[in-house]
């Protein structure tokens, strides 16, 4: 591996994400920068390290199953890699219309 | 043809927006509006209020928009949603669909609804007559069925 790629696999990104609903309730923010840790790689990933941060984000995630996920105003699946995104969202099923 | 997508606070008004996209022309021979409205859901509620994504909404209702106008020969669409809080009896969400002939239009502004209603990011919250705010609508197993009849 040359030092170029190990840097890349270590570095933390600075990341916005957005809840909306009762996503945003739980958690108690409509919005918020994190640093993410390097080792997270998918949306699955990010749901996994958010649930470590409060009781409020466990409940929020409670029923992983439910949340849906957005990179950068588009719906993704759990497993979506997370890459070089700026903005991810996590809000309940929708109702509109 | 380009599909008008607006989301927006205000009311809209279906007549003007049929008018603006027949207007000045001979091409069109069907045109298939839908309207949703706010419910009382039996005198319960004195409001809908609706919270949504900014920037995605936009963007994901155009992307169903240009899935419509991929499979249907359209000669206009048009989607405007409604944010805020509305009452009973006032307009939500509006899809005009224009075509050359009937079918397209129908299926066009059946189509644009219920991928509206499991993909826009939009939700629903009841507030009640008591003057207390309710719980978030729960999405229905229905309308994503009834999406998925399209894919």
């Amino acid at each position: 591996m040359t030092m170029t790629e190990t840097l890349t696999e270590t570095r933390t990104r600075t990341l916005k994400l957005v809840y909306f609903a009762w996503v945003r309730e739980r958690i108690g923010l409509a919005e918020e920068k994190v640093e993410l840790p390097a080792e997270t790689r998918t949306i699955a990933d990010l749901v996994r390290w958010l649930k470590t941060r409060g009781e409020g984000y466990e409940a929020a995630f409670d029923n992983e199953a439910i949340v849906r996920a957005a990179i950068d105003h588009s719906h993704v699946k759990p497993d979506a890699v997370i890459a070089d995104a700026s903005e991810i969202a996590f809000f309940p099923p929708m109702t509109g219309g | 043809m380009i599909p008008v997508i607006r989301i927006q606070a205000e009311d809209f008004d279906l007549n003007a927006e049929v008018a603006a996209l027949t207007g000045g022309r001979a091409d069109i021979g069907a045109i298939v509006t839908f309207a949703g409205l706010c419910r009382d859901e039996g005198g319960r509620l004195t409001a809908l209020e609706l919270e949504h994504y900014p920037g995605m909404a936009e963007a994901e209702i155009g992307r169903v928009a240009a899935e419509a106008a991929n499979r249907w020969p359209l000669s206009g669409l048009v989607a405007i949603h409604r944010h805020g809080m509305i009452k009973p009896g006032e307009q939500i969400v509006l899809v005009v669909a224009a075509s050359a002939h009937r079918r397209a239009a129908f299926e066009a502004a059946e189509f644009m609804m219920d991928y509206l209603k499991t993909r826009a990011p939009f939700w629903k919250r009841e507030h009640l007559v008591d003057g207390s705010t309710g719980s978030w609508v729960e999405a229905k197993g229905e309308d994503d069925k009834a999406a998925e009849r399209w894919s």
